[in-house]
């Protein structure tokens, strides 16, 4: 029997680091990480969430939104990351929007031998764009979000959260 | 109907609305009263024209925004009809200028171009009132019904396509601004905080109107 406690990122963590950082729209497309968090999100009033169909559109929304003064944050799955490509530098680099994006790592295994492709290209793709990025894991991994958001206000760029870790959604 | 003499209809019920000109950038550019509330951006990526105006409206739901979008564009993204319409923004009027074709790389038409009614589209879409013109008499006595009744509305527009032949580099360059001049004078126009954001080197770096923000225009700390 393994009694090593279990480490995870609990969907009430990252609503906290949302509310601490002054979030006030999240542009989202689910994925299977995000259940759980989704419902959370939908019963928080300071919280407005935009649904998109394709992860591109959140970036266009999303520096609508900062140019008008609000603070989004994006929330998708690191393959639709891969997607937005065109829309990520026309939309967020090249207009110096200081926004967060927080990326499912569907694939990703800490021993690096991963089955998937799209763990594959994560990185890999982010360091193409220039973008910094920061792993989370676990509740412990936290106060990185916050990290990247003070980032993306100072240096005017979109900053990445790779979410290294399910949210537990189905698993209640 | 012209896409110019559209706009020109259109100008003199702007108010304070903030207008996002697309691709009618070039020919708004003469007639705005209120160039600080204009976003002319060009095309920082094509297709997105539509979520930028959608966040600038999420934004700011006490400001009237005015998007005229176009066909091409909207093709590559028709699945942000589907999020502006539950979305439900009151203050979004989405013009769409269908030329038919892609006017900057020579004219080619779009994909079945003379058989898409976007107006159908974007009510199946769920926008609440949708509209279709071809006629610019139809569209001016239509448009301060449509301007007077809340949004989200969709105004389809069939104009004639003048697209330009000569390489980009040779073309007359429109925009008199950058795009982050653009967005530094709708920040002050709508009192946005700039926080840290270092305007003047920002701006004293980006000569030009399409400046490489990315190498050379790094904000500093």
């Amino acid at each position: 029997m393994n009694d090593a406690p279990v480490i995870a990122l609990s969907p009430e963590t990252v609503l906290d680091e949302m509310k601490k950082n002054g979030v006030s729209h999240v542009v989202w497309l689910p994925d299977s990480e995000t259940n759980w968090l989704y419902l959370l999100m939908k019963a928080e009033p300071s919280l407005r969430l935009v649904g998109v169909s394709r992860e591109g559109h959140a970036c266009s929304i999303a520096a609508g939104l900062s140019t008008a003064g609000a603070k989004p944050l994006i929330l998708i799955q690191n393959t639709g990351m891969m997607e937005s490509g065109d829309s990520l530098r026309g939309w967020l680099l090249g207009l110096n929007i200081p926004v967060v994006l927080m990326v499912g790592y569907r694939g990703w295994t800490r021993h690096g031998v991963n089955q998937d492709s799209a763990a594959t290209y994560t990185e890999r793709f982010l360091n193409a764009f220039g973008l910094n990025y920061y792993l989370v894991e676990s509740d412990a991994d936290a106060p990185r979000i916050t990290i990247a958001f003070e980032e993306a206000e100072r240096s005017k760029k979109p900053v990445v959260v790779l979410v290294g870790d399910e949210y537990h959604g189905f698993n209640r | 109907m012209h896409t110019a003499d559209m706009l020109r209809v259109f100008a003199p019920y702007r108010e304070g609305a903030i207008v996002v000109p697309g691709r009618g950038g070039r020919y708004w550019t003469d007639l705005t009263t209120r160039p600080n509330l204009d976003v002319p951006l060009g095309d920082p990526a094509m297709g997105g024209h539509a979520g930028f105006a959608l966040g600038l409206a999420l934004a700011r739901p006490d400001k009237r925004v005015v998007l005229f979008d176009s066909e091409g564009d909207i093709l590559m993204s028709l699945g942000m009809l589907v999020t502006i319409a539950e979305q439900q923004p009151a203050n979004f009027y989405h013009f769409l200028i269908d030329n038919g074709c892609y006017a900057t790389t020579g004219g080619q038409p779009v994909p079945n171009a003379d058989n898409v009614a976007y107006d159908v589209i974007a009510r199946g879409a769920g926008y609440p009132r949708a509209f279709a013109f071809d006629e610019l008499e139809q569209f001016s006595s239509n448009l301060p019904d449509i301007l007077e009744n809340p949004g989200p509305v969709f105004v389809s527009l069939k104009v004639v396509p003048e697209f330009e032949n000569a390489p980009i580099g040779r073309r007359r360059r429109w925009q008199t601004r950058t795009r982050g001049q653009v967005i530094a004078d709708l920040r002050a126009e709508l009192g946005v905080d700039f926080g840290r954001w270092p305007t003047r080197q920002f701006l004293a770096q980006c000569p030009g109107t399409h400046a490489p923000y990315r190498f050379r225009c790094l904000p500093t700390q």
